[in-house]
């Protein structure tokens, strides 16, 4: 009896020592879950969802304070994406975020321009560039269309541009097929 | 021939329309008035304008160069001016414009300077560079830049050189025919491949069916001084294609997601290895290729064609009949409709199939996949395409490249036996195009989150840095005034030591508030120094005035 009893304690010893170990050992930084949302939100940082940005979305969802369908940019199929990947059902997206929209990239009018840097400060990724009293201009392949620039703007020279479809952007469509009636 | 030959899986035998074209002597298409050249020809980066508006060009002249290593240069293709360079319709099957370089040509045809190169006293590196700036591209269908396919590379070599005459796709003859009247300039090519490459097993693969062009090839070969083996191949649809051909003639596969040159071959089009020969013992750049014009027209034939060559001009040299019902850019098989005929012939252009009810009557329309599995059989890459399709229609892509679908010719077998009549290949297009483009965004992505990432850095960094330097400022100063009473042997509070610094402020306000004289008071009239005086006694008495209603206020909380 007391011999089983030692082992049993021995062997409880010995596991919570592993397992100790291990929990250093093997420590994830960070949370990996809000690492995966991440990686499937569109990077618009657009701030759509409510949160300033999308990491802090992603850690919103994977903490559970954020349903999956706050994300216009990324669209129904985001919303799938994130719903596959946390095995939730897919929901239509929240209109009260926003509505999706085609991609466009901001066009600063550099005639009406007069250089105050409101936007340089509100862009999420950098992607205008400019000085005090220089004119500014975007750099339009970072720009992620998240039109956070538009409202700091106080002479309204800033416009959305939609992408338009050329050569190198053309896209194989999904295949009409006229299917014949059977019956 | 006593060599091996080994046989693919799959493959279909469509009617070969081979004849038709063939009958007549190649012909050189008349110059045409306008010549549109697009600037993206080939795979990689389109090249670079180098040219301008207005600006007198020579037949052979760059006008366009290449942009990065996998890219090639573009050239003029005759003497004239260069009246637009803009969007201009390009043979694409969406129809969307590209930039062009047009050129409206005087009708004299006048070469710029060129002399043939030496090529074995060149050192290869160089040799590749001046391939490039000849606008050197694979003329088999990919147009990849030639030179980068002449770089064995590092540590690779390239025992196996095969150059490619399989023709194998119904109606085009343009290889059978250069193979049938220059079969000893394609082999002048082979030879600087093989000096470029170093391969020491050099195969021409050609299908049975052009026996003129395995005759004229085999005693073109037997004129060398090293060894080519010209081997008829069974015709056999897709059995010119790359990897089919390599299997054929060696047996060997490439393995999946891998280049032909990881086993060692490379493998070279006919056509690529004639315009080599062109501009090493000719200087010619890549200005002109044979192009075949068949199907519903009246003298279907191939022509020598300048690239940028409107489309229609050729039809209308063949002759056109009423009752065209679209043409394709290339075969039956593999071609891709051409939304306008104003587009130029380009480098890829190998085919122009005039369509007709009779020749090409409309599919029925489909029917449903009833998972028969004859396109499994059919398919030449040993894939699942009942399941790709599937997988593609579904948008399921991440199944769909599971199943190789990047290991995909979209040669056209599974379409083509298919009892649903289901454009397969369609779907395959769709779901390739859709991957890249995700994997496009997923780029885009991750570089607007890092982006991001580096703008939180920076934001921190500044304001980490901001509060560093006041505190530094303020810690000086402090010292700076502890110093002057610790002297004086007193003890001073933090309190004493902040009064100090206003007091000092103060004083040093006065002081250049009292340094600051008007500079424009030297040399005044009287009645100016008068008009002073009265303006200051006017301010005097306002500031008193000023004051006065403060006091009361003061003293009566």
């Amino acid at each position: 009896m007391l011999a089983a009893i030692g082992v049993m304690a021995l062997l409880a010893v010995a596991i919570g020592l592993v397992l100790g170990w291990s929990a250093i050992r093997f420590k994830v930084e960070g949370n990996p879950l809000a690492e995966k949302i991440d990686a499937i939100l569109p990077q618009t940082q657009c701030g759509q969802c409510g949160f300033p940005g999308c990491r802090p979305y992603a850690e919103a969802i994977a903490k559970g304070e954020a349903d999956i369908n706050q994300c216009p940019p990324g669209g129904e199929e985001g919303v799938k994406k994130l719903a596959e990947l946390l095995g939730v059902e897919p929901k239509p997206l929240d209109e009260a975020h926003g509505t999706p929209k085609p991609k466009s990239v901001a066009f600063i009018d550099e005639q009406t321009c007069i250089g105050c840097t409101l936007c340089i400060q509100a862009c999420p990724v950098d992607a205008i560039s400019g000085a005090a009293k220089q004119m500014h201009t975007i750099i339009a392949a970072e720009c992620t269309g998240c039109e956070l620039c538009l409202p700091p703007c106080p002479v309204d020279c800033i416009s959305m541009v939609p992408i338009a479809e050329d050569l190198p952007h053309w896209k194989w469509k999904h295949p009409v097929v006229m299917m014949k009636r059977v019956a | 021939m006593s060599r091996e030959l080994f046989k693919f899986k799959g493959g279909v035998h469509p009617p070969e329309h081979k004849t038709e074209s063939t009958s007549r002597p190649i012909h050189a298409a008349p110059l045409p008035k306008k010549l549109v050249i697009p600037l993206r020809q080939h795979i990689g980066n389109p090249a670079k304008p180098v040219v301008e508006i207005g600006e007198r060009v020579l037949k052979g002249q760059m006008i366009a160069a290449a942009d990065g290593y996998i890219s090639t240069a573009i050239h003029a293709s005759s003497s004239g001016t260069v009246v637009a360079i803009d969007l201009q319709p390009v043979p694409h099957i969406s129809g969307l414009p590209d930039l062009c370089i047009t050129i409206e040509t005087d009708g004299r045809d006048e070469w710029v300077a060129h002399a043939p190169l030496d090529y074995q006293a060149m050192e290869p590196s160089q040799l590749r560079m001046q391939l490039r700036d000849l606008g050197l591209a694979g003329l088999g269908g990919a147009v990849f830049p030639s030179a980068v396919k002449l770089d064995p590379g590092a540590s690779r070599d390239c025992p196996t050189l095969i150059i490619n005459g399989g023709e194998c796709e119904p109606w085009i003859t343009c290889d059978d025919m250069l193979m049938r009247h220059h079969a000893d300039e394609i082999l002048q090519g082979v030879a600087i491949m093989r000096h470029l490459l170093g391969s020491t097993d050099i195969l021409v693969g050609i299908e049975d069916n052009k026996p003129e062009a395995l005759d004229s090839m085999r005693s073109a070969a037997a004129k060398l001084d090293f060894a080519v083996e010209v081997v008829a191949v069974p015709a056999r649809y897709p059995g010119g294609g790359a990897k089919q051909m390599i299997e054929t003639l060696t047996g060997k596969q490439v393995p999946s997601g891998k280049l032909s040159t990881d086993i060692g071959i490379q493998v070279f089009n006919v056509g690529t290895s004639y315009a080599l020969a062109r501009a090493i013992h000719h200087g010619e750049p890549l200005i002109s290729r044979l192009v075949t014009v068949t199907g519903h027209v009246l003298r279907p034939q191939n022509f020598e064609v300048l690239i940028g060559t409107p489309m229609h001009t050729l039809i209308t040299l063949a002759g056109d009949r009423d009752g065209t019902t679209g043409v394709l850019m290339g075969g039956p098989m593999m071609g891709v409709p051409m939304p306008d005929l104003d587009v130029p012939v380009v480098k890829a252009t190998n085919c122009i199939l005039v369509k007709s009810k009779e020749l090409f009557p409309p599919l029925p329309k489909a029917l449903p996949c009833i998972r028969c599995t004859r396109c499994a059989d059919a398919c030449p890459a040993e894939l699942q395409p009942q399941e790709l399709f599937r997988f593609a229609k579904a948008g399921d892509f991440g199944r769909a490249q599971e199943y190789h679908l990047f290991d995909c010719i979209e040669c056209g077998c599974c379409s083509y036996v298919c009892p649903s009549h289901i454009p397969l290949v369609d779907f395959y297009r769709y779901a390739k195009s859709e991957i890249w483009a995700r994997e496009k965004d997923k780029r885009a992505a991750d570089l607007a989150r890092e982006r991001h990432e580096f703008r939180q850095f920076r934001q921190e960094r500044e304001k980490k840095e901001k509060a560093e330097k006041l505190a530094a400022k303020a810690q000086t100063k402090r010292a700076e005034l502890a110093a002057v009473p610790a002297a004086e042997g007193a003890a001073v509070s933090d309190a004493d030591a902040k009064k100090a610094l206003i007091a000092a402020a103060l004083a040093r306000a006065q002081a250049k508030k009292s340094d600051a004289a008007p500079k424009n008071v030297d040399q005044l009239t009287p009645v100016q120094l008068h008009q002073i005086e009265e303006i200051e006694a006017r301010r005097t008495k306002i500031r008193e005035l000023a004051r006065k209603p403060l006091e009361p206020e003061e003293k009566n909380p």
